[in-house]
Formats: structure tokens, C-alpha cells, sequence
């Protein structure tokens, strides 16, 4: 705590402004001396200064500079912030230039992890504020906002008194043996608990992975054969909702075409290589790698043409997709109808075109509908969204299953019981009623820098 | 002038007085009356579930409670046996007569322990430090420390019905000024209640209407060093019977007669051991409850009856107990009573048992918060020997939660303080599959040693049982199963799986369903039950043991980082007000130990602990 930390504060990306922070007892001493406005050392506290970073009588860039000082800021101690001029090339020079005059590099979340050592936040706001900075939506940062509320507490705290009751159910019987007066608790109560238990932790689990989905959002592959239009409708798609075009780079798939957000729910687009039956061996290797983009996606768009008949390779293609994910979407029916609907009356299909947007508007309500956008955000946003509650989550399924091993081995009930305490103990955790040493450590290291 | 005064001769002081003169402190009991010492006023029986295995560490620490009850109890059973080896507890009936007897003599034998009939009604105090005790006729007798051990007696209160007696148990004279003087002292004295239940003659019982409860078939001792010495066929039964629509009818037409409901009484009753009424208003839907009749000693002709203490009068007693089944013409011996008394706050107790206020006080048993034989014996082994260290000018000693059912009594004691009769129970400790009947020896001798509360034979027998439990571990993990015709047919007659050939025998000992007694009819395992017994539990519940120990091994990690006595927690930014108040109060001396007082939540714990690191690396 006594050195002082820097870190870019902004993403590393081409762009007009990037802010520099620094912090710690020396913050203002080392940038002043880098910097040409000598009025920094005994500048008033949330004040600007302008004019230029300086290394070796070189000017490296025109900066306004930020004063903070202690304790109104947000690590408690003195902080300064340079607003340099964006170039990844000029911000990474200022940072070396820092770190040459005698400031430290940041570890991930240590201005976090100082706000919380300076007791300027608890440690729970210390966890929401993580999920704030990462928060892409507005159902993202709502969901952030909510676990510091604490519905995502009252109803692991309802599922923890659960077990709390067999436990202390079990413990009387340990404790009086002899004594029928309490409830004895037999196997099947146990076996009932523990099922009970286990479902509900399992849906937590899948909750959980309601909590990711707001976070990072679903992938829809668009799919067809080459040339059916599959381009034209993802632009019109992109375009109509002036969608925020990224390019997400993922670690299996391939790059997200563009991103929008429907029912606060982001979608993620892929394109895909047209498939066919090919033997061409480079096609055959684009064909298989969008198999696998199908199987992985959240839901798969197919693409028919109103005006042509379903070519068997089309049927066996939309056979070969689970139809809980797949909405096909048959274009141009402002062309005439020559597509034979029988063959796909088993399956959900819309139709539209790209030049008008009600059929567009039909495929949304169709995609929402589909992966149910409307309960992933209208529920009580009470989802386990970071690494740290998903793991303990499971570790607690693991101990409920664990138990339910050790029931059917016939193990005596006091070992049984051990499993049970164990994920009570566990959710106790999550809800912070028991306490772990490496928490503190655990939670900082999983946060990106500042505020 | 004397090393260490003990004041009381009840199973806390006993204890205490014992240990201190074993490591050679010339020591002094004082006791009103020394016909009383080792009395059990209360139920007939020492053990139980948890309270077993604290007789067994009293034992493996060099304590009486277990060696005496060996040799004078007329029944003996082990409690649990199903439920899983880490809440497997003795019980015996010890006899009321032969127990007090036995420990009078012991105490008698001990060197350097002189006994005197006194009463203790002050103390010798010089700027907070105790220096020794002024008893009721003037006399001041001096000693380096103090053991307090006063049981019930601090103005205790008989209550039956409306009636308020003072005296102590045996209707003898309570101790009427000292917990006056504790109080000027600076200490805080809270009153706490407890009860026992009628006492009927045995000739006026029908027996033949109730439930007969027989002691086990297989020898058990408490004592780590005894051998069986009584015959099995030879116990005596205890007799179980329940409570009827009758009964509950009397009770409740008479709810206001009893002292609790009526208003009379100011002290806290225990909620694990509640009154008949108690129990039949909170459980109104309840047809019966289930009552013991355990026999007191066999030179009388007492029986107690477990289950049925009342503070209602004594018109109605008589009315309960004869709507009873089997007891509609006994004679009431003795009518329940409720006892009142004053106790010390126990947060004002440091986890060496000594006072925070007073120094070279230490206390122990019921004066602490306490309720039962067992809990006051662990404490007053502890404060003997605490008191012992200090006046030696060493390191207290001090049991970890995961060394000790006795170590998590005296955490629990000085960190959560009581508002009740405080009794152990198996759900109270967090590592109990650790905290085993069975390894008391193995957990503890080795600390008894260093203390030189144990002899070197005793030592000698812990090494060696240590040495055989690793040989036979060793031995079913370097030798396999060979499937034999012989072997097909044992594992068919015992209706168990044929598990494959080579498979080595300590894994074949992980199944649930074999047992170390089936594998000895396979080899020859030439080991005593213990070192089987030992065996086969590391070995079933291994997974789950090793996991208990790396949960120590955490929590050892909070134990040793250690709070400074005088630390301002003012100064502590960002402390929750409750966390801070309750931190003042009981001032822990660990993070551990701070982490286990209620209102001290885990982001108080994370602030207090980087303070502690930011203020160290400072200096």
C-alpha cells in the first residue's frame, strides 16, 4: 500500500481519448515530474490541468491532467488521471514513462482492491462493482445492481435454511438417541431432502448460466445454402437495429458478424460457410467447421427462398439440426410461392423479405419466443453471474450429490450429514455468512482495473 | 502459603485440585463438606452423546471421571453405534454412593492435595490480583492462584412451585456473599436455572408395565488404561415408560401453579433440557413423551425419573407421577425442584480459563456457565492445569477446536458467551469426525506427556499403539487377495460381492459393506480390537477425514494470526458498529477466533485482518 500504481484506464484500442491512472501517496510527486505545468504539486484537489507530458526534453503528448486528492477518491488516496490523445503507441509510452519515475504496475482490480482496504466500499459492493465495469447491457448492469440488493442472497438463504432444518433434524437425533420426542429423521426423509436439494441447486446451476447469457449474450448461426441470401438478411438485421457491429473474437467459433440486443438480450450473429455435400476437400473442411458452429449455437436461423422448391440436400440439412433451436426463415415472400410448406410442418417458420420489416419484426418475436428471452430477463435478474458464485454453486451440487453417493453406500447418517453441511456451508459462503481466508485474494484478482 | 486454592468439590474442582497436586503444585481443596465431594446431584448417569468422549479426553489427559466411573457404575452402554463413528459416546448409570466414595478415596491418596471443610466467602485481592481466599470464619488462606469452582452454590434457590428456598442442593447452606464480592470486583454475574426431576422408591414401582433398557453385552471402559473389570450379565436394567392424556390434562390445569409459568422464577432454564410443562406446551400436538427410570445406587432405594423435572408443586407432582403407568402407587422420595444460582459472565474468562479481570483467578464448571458432570470435569482439568503454567511462569495451554470437544467447550465458553446452562453437544463441533471416542489417546497423550500429567508408561502405551497402527495399515496395503475356493464361499455366506482377485486388502476394507472383523477371517490380523478399530475407521472414512484435516489445516492459518491484546478497533476503518461492540466485549485473541463471534460477519474479518497486515508491515 505504500507504493504508488498505474494503469491504463481505458481499453488499449485506437481512439480519441485514453485516460492514465495513478495512484498512491506519490501519485502527484512522480507525474509531476513528467509534466511541463509546474502548478501540479500545489494544484487544488478535483482540479484540471493542461499541458504536456515530457521525457528527456521531448514532448510526447497534450494532455489534460485531473487532480484527486485524498480521501475523496475512489482508492481513498491521492490520484491523478492523464487524458492523453488516444494512440495506442502514445498511452503506452506515458505508462512507460511512469513506470520509469517510480510507479508500480497494477495488479488486475488492485484500485479496487485499495478502495476496499481504504474502507471506502464493502466487499460485496466490491464484487458488483467488477460486474459493473463489465456490463454490456442494461439487463447486464441491472443483474449487478440486483445481487448487491440481495434477491440472489434470499433465495440461496432459503435453500441454505432448508438444509439447515434436516441438519439440526439430524443432529437432535445424534444428540438425544434414545429420545422419539423429535422427529427421527429415516431414509426416506433423507432421500426426499436431498433430492429436493438437489434439484433446486441445479436449477441455480442453469440460472447461473441464464446469469452468463445476460452477460455475454447467445449466439445465432445463420445457416442455408450458398447463395439463398443468408448476407442480405443478416445486413438487413444489423441495419435495422443500427446494431452495435463488434468483432468479437471467440475462441471456437468465428468472428461474430454484429451484435444486437433483443429484449435487453444480446445476439450474437455468426455466418456461416454455405453447407452442401461436397467431396472438394477445402470445402469439405468450411462445411464440417459450420456443422460445428450449428451444434455449438444457441439457436440456428435457416434460410429458405419463398420462390424455390426445398432441395432434398436442404431437408437433410434441416434434419440433421435439433429443432429446439432452430426457427427457419423462408425469404422473398413478396416473390411467388413455389416452396412445397408440407415438408416443413413440423417445424417453426416465418416468412419475410428484406425490403419491408414486418417479416423481420415476426422473426424476432419467433427468436425471443424461441430461447425465451422474455423469463431469461423478466425473472427476478436473481442469476449467479461471476466465477467465483458459480464455482461455489457447484461445489455445493457436488456435496449434495456426494451425499446422495454416501446414502445409497449405505453410510451411516452421520457421514452423510458431513456432505450436507458441507454445501451449507458452501451457500453460506456464497451469501457471505461464513468466511474463507482466500476470499479477499480470490475476488481481487478477478477484477479489471478502476472504477 | 499454598501454589493453588481450589474452591469447591465438585467435578470441575476435583478435576482441578487432582491435576494441579499431580504436577506438583502444593495444592488446597476447599470444600463445605468433604462427605459431599464427587456428588451427583443430579442424574445418575456420567456420559452420553459428546459428554462420552469429553470423559475419555479428561482421561487421556490425565484426568479421575473416567477411571472412577469404570469401577462404580452398574450399567454401561454405547450410544450411537449406528449412526456413524464420529458420534459414538459411552453412558453409564454410576452408582451414587460408590462414585463419591471412590473419589474421595483417590483424592485422599493424592500427593501434595490437602482437603479442608470450609466456606469461601471472599477473596484476597491486591491490585486485580488474587492472592487467596477469606473463608466465612475470618480466615485468610493465601495462594499464588485461585480455582473457582462453586458449582450451584453462589446464592443458590431451591424453587418448588411458589416455594423459594435458599440453600444448595442437598439442602445445605449456599454461599451467600461471594458472588457479591465478584461483583464488586468488577465482574458481571448473571443467574442461570436448571432442574431435576422426582426421585421414586423402588419398591412402590411396577416395573412389569414398562420398557426394560439393558447395558451393552460388549465391555466398554471410559479410561484409556483400564481393562474391563465387571461382568456384562451383571448390569442393571434402566426401565422406559411415557407420559398419557392424563398426565398432559394435569399439567396444563395447573400451568400456573409451576414456578416458570407461574412467574417465580428470574433465571434462564436450558432449552435442551426442558421442564414436562415446557415440553407439553410448545409441543401441544405431542400424545406422549418418553420418561426414564434409571436406579440411583444399589445401597438405596432411589430412582430417578429422567424426563419429568417440573418446578410444579409438590400436590401436583404427586398427581403426575401417579397418572403414570407402573407408578400409580409410588412413593415420592424426593419432589423436582428448579435451582437458581449466580454465574459469571464467561466472556469475561480468557481461553486459559483465567479472569480478564482478576488476575491468578481462574474458574471452572457451572460458576462458568455450564450445565452436566462431564463439562464441569474438562474445564476443571483445564483451569488445574492453567493455573499450573502460570504460576510456572509458562505458556497456557490451550485446546484447539479440532484437539478437543474440551477445546470447543472453553472457545465457545469465552467467545459466544451463554445466556443458558451451557451443554456440549455433538453438533457443536465442527471437526467431531476428527473428535472421535475412539482416538482421545491418540489425540491428546501426547500433550498429557509434555504437561507431565501422564506417567512414561502411559506414554509408552501410546508409541506403541501409534507403531501398530501404522504396521497394520502397511500390512493390507503390501498384501492382496487371493481368491480361493475358501474364500469364494466366505464372501457368498456373508452374502457380499466377490470382488476381484489381487485386489489389495485395504481397499478391499473401503467398501462400506466389509468389515476389519470379516478380513480377519481371511489373514490372521494379530492387533487389539483398538488398533482394528482405529484402522478401519481411517480406513472407511478416509476421504472424509483427510478432508476434515485440510479444513483444519485452514483454520490453522487463522489461529495463528493473533490480535493484539490492546488493539483500538476505533481506529479500525470500515468495522460494522455491531462487529465493533462485539470485538470490544470479547476481545479474541486470534482471527480465527474472532471470525466465530456472532455479529462479526466475514467483510468485518477481511477489514480487520488487512489492518492488522497494513499496522505489522508498518512496523
Amino acid at each position: 500500500m505504500e507504493d504508488t500504481i498505474v494503469a491504463i484506464a481505458t481499453s488499449l484500442a485506437p481512439q480519441a481519448i485514453s485516460i492514465i491512472k495513478v495512484s498512491g501517496k506519490d501519485s502527484i510527486f512522480i507525474v509531476s515530474k513528467i509534466f511541463s505545468n509546474k502548478n501540479l504539486s500545489h494544484a487544488k484537489s478535483h482540479s484540471i490541468l493542461y499541458g504536456h507530458i515530457i521525457d528527456n526534453n521531448e514532448v510526447i503528448d497534450e494532455v489534460l491532467v485531473n487532480v484527486l486528492k485524498a480521501p475523496k477518491t475512489y482508492t481513498k488516496e491521492d490520484t491523478v488521471e492523464i487524458n492523453a490523445h488516444g494512440g495506442i503507441m502514445t498511452t503506452k509510452k506515458i505508462l512507460e514513462i511512469l513506470l520509469k519515475n517510480g510507479c508500480r504496475l497494477a495488479e488486475p482490480g488492485e484500485f479496487t482492491k485499495r478502495a476496499f482496504l481504504n474502507g471506502r466500499i464493502n466487499l460485496l459492493e466490491a464484487e458488483a462493482v467488477n460486474d459493473l465495469i463489465t456490463a454490456k447491457t442494461d439487463a447486464a448492469r441491472k443483474m449487478a445492481i440486483n445481487n448487491v440488493d440481495g434477491i440472489l442472497t434470499k433465495k440461496i438463504r432459503k435453500l441454505r435454511d432448508k438444509m439447515g432444518q434436516i441438519l439440526a433434524n439430524i443432529e437432535v437425533n445424534i444428540d438425544y438417541p434414545e429420545y422419539e420426542d423429535e422427529l427421527i429423521v429415516t431414509e426416506e426423509l433423507i432421500e426426499k431432502n436431498l433430492k429436493e436439494s438437489l434439484e433446486e441447486l441445479e436449477t441455480l446451476v442453469k440460472d447461473s448460466h441464464n446469469g452468463k447469457i445476460i452477460k455475454e449474450g447467445l449466439d445465432v448461426a445463420i445457416i442455408g445454402v450458398p447463395n439463398v441470401g443468408k448476407s442480405s438478411i443478416l445486413n438487413f438485421l444489423l441495419d435495422e437495429e443500427k446494431a452495435i457491429v463488434t468483432d468479437i473474437p471467440g475462441t471456437t467459433r468465428d468472428i461474430v458478424e454484429g451484435s444486437i440486443t433483443l429484449n435487453g438480450i444480446l445476439l450474437n450473429f455468426i455466418d456461416t460457410a454455405g453447407i452442401r455435400e461436397t467431396n472438394d476437400l477445402v470445402e469439405k473442411i468450411g462445411v464440417d467447421k459450420s456443422k460445428k458452429m450449428v451444434n455449438s449455437a444457441d439457436l440456428v436461423l435457416f434460410i429458405l427462398n419463398n420462390n424455390e422448391k426445398i432441395s432434398s440436400e436442404e431437408l437433410d440439412l434441416i434434419k440433421s439440426i435439433d429443432i429446439s433451436k432452430l426457427i427457419i426463415f423462408i425469404n422473398k415472400n413478396d416473390l411467388e410461392r413455389k416452396i412445397n410448406l408440407d415438408m416443413l410442418k413440423d417445424y417453426d417458420y416465418v416468412f419475410g423479405n428484406t425490403k419491408e420489416v414486418n417479416g423481420l419484426n415476426k422473426l424476432k418475436e419467433k427468436i425471443s419466443k424461441k430461447l425465451d428471452l422474455g423469463n431469461i430477463v423478466h425473472n427476478d435478474m436473481a442469476y449467479l453471474s461471476n466465477v467465483r458464485q458459480i464455482d461455489l454453486i457447484n461445489k455445493a451440487l457436488e456435496e449434495i450429490k456426494s451425499a446422495y453417493k454416501a446414502y445409497e453406500d449405505k453410510c451411516p447418517i452421520d457421514i452423510i450429514e458431513i456432505n450436507i453441511k458441507g454445501a451449507w456451508n458452501y451457500l453460506g459462503e456464497l451469501i457471505g455468512e461464513a468466511y474463507t481466508d482466500e476470499l479477499v485474494d480470490t475476488i481481487f484478482s478477478n477484477f479489471c482495473l478502476g472504477k | 502459603m499454598y501454589d493453588i486454592i481450589v474452591v469447591g468439590g465438585g467435578h470441575a474442582g476435583i478435576e482441578a485440585s487432582h491435576i494441579a497436586a499431580v504436577l506438583g503444585n502444593k495444592t488446597l481443596l476447599i470444600t463445605s463438606n468433604f462427605k459431599n465431594v464427587g456428588d451427583m446431584p443430579c442424574n445418575p448417569s456420567i456420559g452420553g452423546t459428546a459428554k462420552g468422549i469429553i470423559v475419555r479426553e479428561v482421561d487421556a489427559l490425565g484426568g479421575l471421571m473416567g477411571k472412577i466411573a469404570d469401577v462404580s457404575h452398574i450399567q454401561i452402554k454405547m450410544l450411537n453405534n449406528s449412526k456413524g463413528p464420529a458420534v459414538r459416546s459411552l453412558r453409564c448409570q454410576a452408582d451414587k454412593i460408590t462414585y463419591p466414595k471412590n473419589i474421595q478415596e483417590a483424592l485422599k491418596k493424592t500427593k501434595n492435595l490437602e482437603i479442608k471443610e470450609a466456606m469461601v466467602e471472599d477473596l484476597i485481592v491486591e491490585n486485580k490480583k488474587v492472592k487467596g481466599v477469606i473463608t466465612k470464619k475470618g480466615e485468610r488462606i493465601e495462594g499464588k492462584s485461585v480455582i473457582l469452582t462453586t458449582g450451584t452454590y453462589l446464592k443458590g434457590n431451591i424453587l418448588v412451585g411458589s416455594k423459594n428456598t435458599p440453600g444448595g442442593p442437598h439442602g445445605e447452606a449456599r454461599c451467600d456473599n461471594l458472588s457479591d464480592k465478584l461483583k464488586e470486583y468488577g465482574l458481571k454475574i448473571i443467574r442461570l436455572k436448571t432442574g431435576t426431576p422426582q426421585r421414586i422408591k423402588a419398591s412402590s414401582i411396577d416395573f412389569s408395565q414398562m420398557q426394560e433398557e439393558k447395558g451393552d453385552l460388549t465391555p466398554w471402559t471410559f479410561s484409556l488404561d483400564d481393562k474391563p473389570s465387571y461382568d456384562v450379565n451383571k448390569q442393571h436394567s434402566c426401565y422406559l415408560l411415557y407420559t398419557n392424556a392424563t398426565t398432559h390434562q394435569i399439567i396444563r390445569d395447573n400451568l400456573k401453579k409451576s414456578a416458570m409459568y407461574g412467574g417465580y422464577a428470574t433465571g434462564v432454564g436450558p432449552r435442551y433440557c426442558p421442564s414436562i410443562e415446557d415440553k407439553i406446551v410448545r409441543f401441544a400436538g405431542k400424545e406422549r413423551h418418553q420418561l426414564f427410570l434409571e436406579p440411583e445406587s444399589l445401597y438405596y432405594d432411589d430412582w430417578y425419573l429422567q424426563g419429568f423435572s417440573t418446578s410444579m408443586p409438590e400436590d401436583i407432582q404427586e398427581a403426575m407421577v401417579h397418572s403414570l403407568k407402573g407408578l400409580e402407587k409410588a412413593i415420592i422420595t424426593k419432589y423436582a425442584y428448579a435451582i437458581e444460582y449466580d454465574a459469571i459472565d464467561p466472556l469475561q474468562i480468557k481461553p486459559n480459563l483465567e479472569n480478564k479481570i482478576l488476575e491468578n483467578l481462574f474458574t471452572a464448571g457451572q460458576i462458568n456457565g455450564t450445565s452436566g458432570y462431564e463439562e464441569a470435569a474438562g474445564q476443571g482439568i483445564m483451569a488445574g492445569i492453567n493455573a499450573s503454567l502460570k504460576i510456572h511462569h509458562q505458556k497456557p495451554f490451550i485446546l484447539k477446536r479440532s484437539d478437543a470437544y474440551i477445546g470447543v467447550l472453553i472457545d465457545d465458553l469465552v467467545t459466544k458467551g451463554t445466556i443458558e446452562p451451557y451443554r456440549m453437544l455433538t453438533s457443536r463441533a465442527e471437526f467431531r469426525l476428527i473428535l472421535r471416542h475412539d482416538n482421545a489417546d491418540l489425540r491428546l497423550r501426547e500433550y498429557a506427556y509434555n504437561l507431565g500429567t501422564i506417567s512414561k508408561e502411559q506414554y509408552q502405551n501410546l508409541l506403541t499403539k501409534k507403531e501398530q497402527i501404522k504396521s497394520l495399515e502397511e500390512y493390507l496395503k503390501n498384501n492382496y487377495l487371493k481368491l480361493s475356493e475358501d474364500t469364494i464361499t466366505l464372501f457368498k455366506n456373508n452374502n457380499l460381492d466377490i470382488p476381484k482377485n489381487n485386489m489389495c486388502y485395504y481397499d478391499l476394507l473401503k467398501r462400506p459393506e466389509i468389515s476389519i472383523n470379516f478380513l480377519s477371517k481371511i489373514i490372521s490380523l494379530d492387533y487389539s480390537e483398538e488398533v482394528k478399530e482405529q484402522v478401519e475407521i481411517m480406513t472407511k472414512y478416509a476421504g472424509y477425514i483427510n478432508k476434515a484435516y485440510k479444513e483444519v489445516e485452514k483454520l490453522k492459518k487463522l489461529e495463528e494470526k493473533e490480535i493484539p491484546e490492546d488493539l483500538d478497533y476505533n481506529l479500525v476503518l470500515n468495522l460494522a458498529s455491531e462487529a465493533k461492540q462485539k470485538l470490544l466485549k470479547v476481545r479474541p485473541k486470534t482471527i480465527a477466533q474472532a471470525s466465530r463471534i456472532s455479529g462479526v460477519n466475514p467483510a468485518d474479518i477481511s477489514v480487520l485482518s488487512v489492518y492488522l497486515k497494513k499496522e505489522y508491515n508498518k512496523k
